[in-house]
């Protein structure tokens, strides 16, 4: 072969990967990558970009409630986005809320992919008994709505350890539930790539040379099942962050005094009557944009790495 | 089943014939396997209704039949037969990749079938395996430098960092790869690099036995004489005793000390290279042997075999070649033939040979 | 004039590393009735040029250049409704995958009456008789029962033979038979191989073979390309090429043969491997592995290292090599000496 020898670090295999170059390509990747990271770096940046900490009931003052945003008549200049029902300066609210949607997505996504990826690992290289018992579990967790869920185990928690506990610790009660509610996507995907690659020669190799289940699932089959893992990983960002609005809609999410983009939708939603319509509608935009973005990149990946459309 | 009830009868010769060789002991001896592959899935999709009642209905494939064979120390055995016949599943239950349905395998006179992986062990560095598909036998995520090390780290845990480096450097360059590709990754190479890359894996160990099943049919012509040497080097080198897995009869006749022909889980014929390309006395195997393409001008008289070839799941009764075979007669139909030695070292499982009509 | 008629045929591939020039100057003819071998390594083109024939080549590949004349038509740029007319009709393919051809859920009888239908005006009836003629001129056992199964039904043999029956099956003049045999077994490739060169014979149709099997070509074909990195190196009839190559790159492919060895010893190997099309050797593409690349000095020649061969004419054969010219000229001065 004329192939001249050449190191390749990491970073130079990235570079002259198809990711990169069809990035490079997709403006409307960019336009979305540019935009998620505008929002995360702006909902985590909240306590020194937000004009005010919404949380502190000192800075809050009741008789400025509902007020439009700038460009309505009656604005006040310094609420640029106007307030809430409860007088709390919207952009503000709306950056923190933003935060906890973020963090509530990613934990539960994370929670999912750690669940998902060790039973479908389990399952696909192990088959037999346990591959049956955790796709039935599986069968059994989807089977249940997110919805059910955390009705129950709200209720649980709730009746146990009190309604405060339960809102104090809403934000990991929320994770909790959502990763517990959707593992089963991340487990069924895991396991049919596990699958596929288990069949392959180089799986065999290693069992010849006598290494044991765990090495070979792990350091073997493991990383060549991510990058489906990878691509359904935004979609389910994406599912998490709804599912969070939803519950929060619900009133089975975060507590108004610690509100995500859900939950402040919800609290806005009784005034829309009373043409207040700025306190839902802001959040929601806020709210569609993140996860039509989200959604646009994970297609993009989809489309990126799917092998059969795309063969190096 | 006929060929079921008949399989004692079949054990009681295997044996007799075997007795007679027992004084040089073989490297590998495979008793009577015999494997089936359940086609019918787990417990509750094997349920049937049949006739108003609830019935289990199991489906199998049967790949090995009774499969019995030697590999002497320094030999190159090769097995040949046509796709599914089971060369694979021999191989795989050989290397302990499956296990068997019934049957022995014994390594220097130890049966290492149902050892745990634990046991099996220090098995592993004395047998090694090559793969067919070279393109699928290194794992895409890992350096070739990582590939070749992970074996030696395995079974030798106590060697220097230099050391196992050094016996990298070793095995690369004596399989014909630049030690300095070492941190490239597989799908950098062609395939017949890959190839060399996988054996180098296999001779990393130094391992006394190698399982090479097809190695060299993903390859091109000029690739696999390249291959082939290597093979043959590293067989003079290592002192390597090999159980060869291929179809193309040519690559048989140059590398083969013995040749087993395998049909529909079964060996028809064993036989020396040189005395079954002169002399095939098995049907099956002078109808293969007439299928060769041959380079010379005269056309082809191969022999045309009527008949479907059977499938693995409805094994046929008797001799399993005898709906394809034109001296089938009614006992070929009834009786399962045994392996019988011949004079010249042959041994052939056929009622046709064994009568004297053919 | 024959049947088809090729000449520097250009195939290029638009990837983003830039272009891949997968086929260069190709030319070959191939007379009625006529069968032609291709043989060369995996990635010489083989299957490009067959693709290309039928302008089946698919994006990011296209016709650069050249031209392919089929009785007396130019097949490139010709626009897709008037291609349809040849491809299948005129012109037809067999393909290595038999799954690439038969559709799994239509039966056999389906897929062959829709194929007539689609080219002639003829009754279901009248298709139907046709088809079932086709599967009795195969060979197929119990052709009745068999045009109501579905591919999935056949043993791979019989599938092929299927592929044969809707190849023959609107009577075409050439045959493109891409590597059909690999796939299967050895005793049934003979049978499939001594059955596809039966049909061709009665019927004089001609066949584009293509293969790595340097046997199969020797018994079924009449004339054979050679082809290296994009280029044929060598062509000519079959029978002079096997007992006598002159190419070194052929002589090599022959020598590496198991057969031509002595069992037991080392088989005569090229070295290396052959270059990929996006970064190729200047000169002849051949020159890194080739012996011959020497001269009478011991010197590599500057003309295989700097210049493409252009093909020289040795007896009935062509052959792109500047050894084999200089021999060539060689023999021609000492011929001229003699007699003068
Ligand atoms: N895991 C499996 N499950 C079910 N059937 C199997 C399995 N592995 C092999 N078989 C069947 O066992 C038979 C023997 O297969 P095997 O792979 O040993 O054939 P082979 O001789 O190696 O063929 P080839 O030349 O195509 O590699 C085949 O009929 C095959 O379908
Ligand atoms: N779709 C494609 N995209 C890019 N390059 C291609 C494509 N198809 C073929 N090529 C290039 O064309 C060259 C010739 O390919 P081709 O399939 O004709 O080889 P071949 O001689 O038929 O090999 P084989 O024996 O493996 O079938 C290859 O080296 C490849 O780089
Ligand atoms: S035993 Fe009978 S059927 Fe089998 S090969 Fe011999 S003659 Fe043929
Ligand atoms: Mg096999
Ligand atoms: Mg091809």
């Amino acid at each position: 072969m004329t192939t001249q020898v050449s190191t390749t670090t990491r970073w130079a295999r990235f570079r002259d990967s198809y990711l990169l170059y069809s990035f490079k390509r997709t403006w409307s990747a960019q336009l979305c990558l540019a935009i998620f990271l505008c929002l995360v770096l702006a909902a985590f940046m909240a306590p020194w970009l937000a004009p005010t900490n919404p949380y502190d009931l000192r800075q809050i003052d009741i008789l400025d409630s509902e007020l439009p945003p700038f460009w309505i008549e009656g604005a006040v200049e310094h609420y640029t986005l106007g307030t809430d029902a409860q007088g709390r300066d919207l952009l503000s609210i709306i950056l923190y809320g933003t935060r906890v949607s973020l963090v509530i997505g990613f934990g539960a996504v994370i929670l999912q992919a750690i669940l998902g990826v060790t039973f479908g690992l389990l399952a696909g290289y192990l088959g037999g008994r346990v591959d049956a018992i955790l796709m039935r579990l599986a069968d059994i967790q989807l089977s249940f709505s997110t919805l059910m869920v955390a009705i129950v185990v709200g209720a649980v928690v709730k009746a146990t350890l009190g309604s405060s506990f339960y809102s104090q610790y809403a934000v990991l009660m929320l994770i909790l539930i959502i990763g517990l509610a959707e593992w089963p996507q991340y487990a069924r995907t895991v396991r049919a790539s596990v699958l596929a690659e288990k069949s392959k020669e180089y799986v065999d190799a290693a069992r010849v040379m006598g290494l044991g289940s765990r090495r070979i699932m792990f350091r073997h089959v493991l990383p060549n099942t991510l990058s489906p893992v990878f691509v359904i990983s935004t979609v389910q960002i994406a599912n998490a962050i709804i599912s969070e609005a939803a519950l929060s809609f619900l009133g089975l999410g975060m507590p108004e005094t610690h509100p995500s983009l859900g939950s402040l939708i919800k609290s806005g939603f009784d005034y829309i009557q009373s043409g207040s319509w700025w306190i839902t509608l802001i959040p929601g935009a806020v709210l569609v944009v993140l996860v039509l973005v989200i959604n646009l990149l994970g297609d993009w990946l989809r489309d990126v790495m799917n092998p059969r459309l795309y063969k190096g | 089943m006929t060929h079921v009830a008949n399989a004692p009868a079949v054990a009681a010769t295997e044996t007799a014939s075997f007795g007679k060789e027992a004084s040089t002991q073989a490297l590998l001896e495979i008793r009577e396997l015999t494997k089936r592959f359940s086609l019918s899935g787990d417990f509750l999709e094997q349920l049937r209704f049949k006739g108003g009642r609830l019935v289990r209905h199991q489906e199998h494939v049967h790949a090995i039949n009774g499969v019995s064979l030697d590999i002497q120390r320094g030999e190159a055995l090769c097995v040949v037969g046509e796709s599914g016949c089971g060369k694979s599943t021999v191989a795989r239950i050989v290397m302990g990749l499956l296990t068997p349905s019934s049957g022995e395998i014994r390594y220097d006179g130890k049966r290492i079938d149902h050892l745990t992986p634990r046991q099996l062990l220090p098995y592993r560095k004395r047998m090694q395996m090559i793969f067919q598909n070279p393109y699928a036998s290194l794992n895409p995520r890992m350096t070739i430098q990582q590939t070749l090390e992970e074996p030696l780290r395995l079974h030798h845990p106590n060697w220097e960092r230099e050391q196992v480096r050094d016996k990298v450097t070793e095995v690369m360059t004596s399989v014909g790869i630049d030690p300095d590709w070492g941190k490239r990754f597989g799908h950098e190479f062609s395939g017949g690099q890959r190839q060399r890359i996988a054996i180098a894996r296999a001779l990393a160990v130094d391992p006394e036995f190698i399982v090479a099943d097809e190695p060299i049919s993903a390859l091109d012509v000029s690739i696999q004489a390249q291959v082939l040497n290597l093979l043959m080097d590293a067989q003079q080198q290592h002192h390597l005793t090999y159980l060869f897995i291929t179809h193309d009869l040519a690559v048989v006749e140059h590398f083969g000390t013995r040749v087993a022909v395998m049909y529909l889980g079964t060996v028809c014929e064993v036989a020396p290279t040189a005395t079954l390309f002169a002399s095939p006395r098995h049907p099956y195997t002078q109808a293969l042997m007439s299928a060769i393409p041959r380079l010379e001008d005269d056309r082809p008289q191969h022999i045309r075999l009527s008949g479907e070839v059977p499938t693995p799941v409805n094994l046929p009764s008797g001799c399993v070649f005898h709906a394809r075979c034109p001296y089938a007669n009614e006992r070929c139909r009834r009786e399962v033939p045994a392996l019988i030695a011949q004079g010249d070292g042959t041994r052939v499982a056929c009622h046709g040979v064994e009568e004297g009509r053919l | 004039m024959s049947l088809l008629e090729v000449s520097d045929l250009d195939v290029r591939f638009a990837l983003r590393q830039g272009e891949v020039r997968a086929l260069r100057n190709v030319s070959f003819s191939l007379d009625r009735g006529e069968r032609l071998g291709i043989v060369g390594e995996s990635g010489a083109g083989k299957s490009v040029a067959a693709f290309s024939l039928l302008n089946l080549i698919a994006s990011p590949g296209f016709i650069a250049g050249g031209s392919i004349r089929f009785d007396g038509q130019e097949l490139t740029g010709l626009s897709d409704r008037a291609l349809r007319k040849v491809r299948g009709n005129r012109i037809s393919m067999i393909f290595q995958d038999p799954m690439m051809t038969l559709n799994p859920v239509l039966s056999i009888g389906e897929q062959m009456i829709e194929c007539l239908k689609a080219h002639r005006r003829i009754s279901h009836r009248e298709a139907r008789a046709i088809a079932l003629h086709k599967l009795q001129q195969v060979q197929i056992p119990s052709p009745e029962t068999r045009l109501d199964q579905y591919p999935h039904e056949l043993s791979g043999g019989m599938r092929q033979r299927i592929i044969i029956a809707i190849a023959l099956l609107l009577d075409p003049d050439i045959i493109i038979a891409d590597e059909p045999t690999t796939a299967l077994d050895v005793t049934i490739q003979a049978e499939i191989m001594a059955l596809l060169l039966e049909l061709c014979e009665k019927h004089n149709v001609g066949l584009i073979l293509i293969t790595h099997d340097l046997g199969v070509v020797s018994q079924v074909t009449q004339r054979m390309l050679v082809m290296y990195a994009g280029r044929v190196i060598e062509q000519g009839p079959t029978r002079e090429i096997i007992n006598d190559p002159q190419h070194p790159y052929t002589q090599g492919l022959m020598n590496a043969l198991p057969q031509m060895a002595t069992p037991g010893e080392r088989l005569n190997q090229i070295p290396g491997s052959m270059p990929s099309l996006s970064n190729l050797p200047s000169g002849c593409a051949f020159h890194p592995r080739c012996g011959f690349v020497n001269d009478a000095n011991g010197q590599p020649r500057r003309a295989c290292l700097e210049q493409v061969p252009d093909f020289v004419d040795s007896g009935n054969c062509r052959v792109a090599c500047h050894m084999v010219a200089e021999m060539l000229e060689e023999e021609q001065r000492l011929a001229k000496e003699e007699t003068s």
